[in-house]
């Protein structure tokens, strides 16, 4: 386990002492997250790793400010996460494309450049780089509905980026996909933000994908969630499919996994981790 | 496109004609004075008074609306249910724009959710029958035309499924839609307008149908009333000389099908603009 980093201030987002706890107070409390420290550098690609119900969406959700925790500071590009919502410094994916049905592919990028007050023309071009970048040039004037999930979670992800934010938050964005495109879409995340040198924190309960996408993952404990280990990954900035067989790769979903146990064991759960994937 | 539209308009003269030969039908092989069934009167009289022939109906179309004038009495009919559709379409635009606006404050406002919806619900059950003179006699202290009140009593009835097909659409957004709008820091406002609005349209078509109806009928019996001359007070005095001219009752009950029918087209072509783009099960 690496031990506590400092608060620099070149950190992308700083999660400090964050507790959560919802029905706070009343007897039927849940404690999501407990004494929760994380600081992610810029450019880092973080996974948040862990089983079912330990908090991770909870934790990301935290840092996008949609939640405010019940205890503890959470910090974006030095700001309160507050603030950086307000400035809407982040873009985010979820596991449901959530594209808004009676927009086309086009204005559904442009959504969040509307929100934020841009000309007409610069939306415009801004989406047609956007859709260059994802590789749907062809699709902008067609409705969400008539892509394919792959597709459908491209524009997702075009969308997110679209106002180039420095903060990336995905929410088990290829979870629907199956493991084919699910492949090529972790190719494709991290050619897109390799480009943009885009910090992203993602969340996902598969450990092949946490390994080949991350630069950290980080691996929490059964409800209540805390974070257990951090496990560096360097696979390198040029990863392709011999990535996928490198002994290093394997190495490190052993490592991963033995995490996920040890975290596992910290409770008296029964063994086997669940809601983990291994493929 | 076009074969569909026209395979429509033959089903549709088929089925009228089925139903003008069911009427002759009736004639040939209905008691001329009626029956009875167990003492009850259930078996309707077949004579001409009562059912006159179908082809006296369309006949009596080209006879003047009383005697001594030229113009036929389809131009007359046909006068009286633009004025009503007119009203009518009035009282759905009125009523809509209420009823959007309603569901929005009740939406915005839970607690007025909960205040407004049973008098909502209170003002569908008032008998409009007996409401309409009074707010005729009302509006009579205003310098404003009799047609309004009549309008206003339509919009009166079409606000209501509007409004309860919009409430219901406004919630109807995906919580996954809605945490983005947050992420945005879009205020309830623009969330209104980018995401909750567009996403009530399918709820909210079904509504306008019933508001629709809902309008024509109350415009026609407001009519009735008030003494405003549209199609609704056309069939009542018709309806008065029933026993000397019974085809006359029969061409304003054409005006008002054919109003029926102009209202329905303006439905189905609002709601392929409304729906053009949605996903198709959405449209079911």
């Amino acid at each position: 386990m690496s031990s506590p980093e400092p608060h620099t201030a070149s950190a992308a987002v700083v999660v400090d002492g964050v507790s959560m706890a919802f029905n706070s107070g009343r007897p039927n409390q849940v404690d999501a997250l407990v004494g929760i420290d994380l600081s992610i550098h810029s450019g880092d690609f973080v996974s948040l790793i862990g089983p079912s119900g330990c908090g991770k969406s909870t934790l990301l959700r935290l840092i996008a400010d949609l939640i405010e925790p019940t205890s503890g500071t959470v910090l974006v590009n030095g700001k309160s996460a507050k603030q950086s919502r307000l400035d809407q410094d982040y873009g985010m994916a979820f596991q449901q494309s959530g594209l808004f049905e009676w927009r086309t592919v086009r204005k559904n990028i442009e959504l969040p450049l509307e929100l934020k007050g841009w000309g007409k023309a610069k939306r415009q071009s801004r989406a047609e780089e956007m859709l260059d970048l994802v590789q749907l040039s062809d699709f902008g004037s067609h409705m969400p509905w008539q892509l394919s999930g792959g597709m459908q979670q491209r524009v997702a992800i075009a969308r997110a980026l679209a106002s180039h934010p420095p903060l990336l938050l995905m929410d088990e964005p290829f979870g629907a996909l199956d493991e084919m495109t699910r492949e090529h879409m972790q190719a494709e995340l991290l050619r897109i933000c390799g480009a943009a040198q885009t910090t992203v924190v993602f969340v996902t309960h598969s450990i092949p994908e946490a390994v080949y996408l991350s630069s950290r993952v980080v691996v929490l404990s059964p409800r209540p969630g805390r974070i257990t280990d951090i496990i560096d990954v360097d696979l390198g900035a040029e990863r392709d499919e011999d990535t996928r067989e490198a002994d290093l790769f394997y190495k490190k979903i052993t490592e991963v996994r033995e995490a996920l146990r040890g975290a596992e064991g910290q409770t008296s759960g029964p063994t086997g981790v669940r809601g983990v994937e291994d493929r | 496109m076009i074969t569909r539209g026209a395979r429509r308009a033959a089903l549709f003269v088929v089925a009228l004609v089925c139903v003008a030969s069911l009427w002759e039908f009736y004639k040939i092989v209905g008691p001329e004075e009626g029956a009875e069934i167990f003492g009850w009167r259930l078996v309707p009289r077949s004579s001409d008074r009562a059912m006159p022939h179908t082809w006296e109906m369309v006949q009596r179309l080209f006879d003047p609306e009383v005697r001594g004038r030229n113009t036929p009495i389809w131009r007359a009919v046909l006068g009286y249910s633009w004025y009503t559709f007119r009203m009518a379409l009035a009282g759905l635009l009125l009523g809509g724009a209420f009823g959007v606006a309603l569901a929005i404050v009740m939406a915005r406002f839970k607690v007025l959710e909960r205040g407004l919806l049973p008098y909502v619900i209170a003002s569908q059950t008032v008998p409009l029958i007996a409401l309409a003179p009074q707010v005729a006699a009302i509006g009579g202290n205003w310098d404003l035309p009799k047609w309004m009140w009549v309008s206003s009593l339509g919009a009166f009835l079409a606000f209501f499924p509007i409004a309860v097909a919009t409430l219901k659409g406004l919630g109807s957004a995906q919580p996954a839609s809605v945490e983005l709008m947050d992420s945005y820091a879009a205020g309830w406002w623009r969330t209104l307008v980018k995401l909750r609005l567009p996403a009530a349209v399918p709820t909210m078509v079904p509504g306008m149908k019933l508001a629709a109806t809902a309008s024509v009928i109350g415009v026609i019996v407001s009519e009735i009333s008030t003494g405003v001359r549209g199609v609704g007070f056309a069939s009542l005095t018709y309806g008065q000389k029933a026993t000397s001219d019974p085809a006359q009752l029969y061409t304003a009950v054409f005006g008002a099908a054919a109003l029926g029918l102009l209202m329905f087209g303006l439905i189905v072509a609002i709601e392929a603009i409304a729906m053009r783009n949605r996903p198709r099960e959405a449209t079911a």
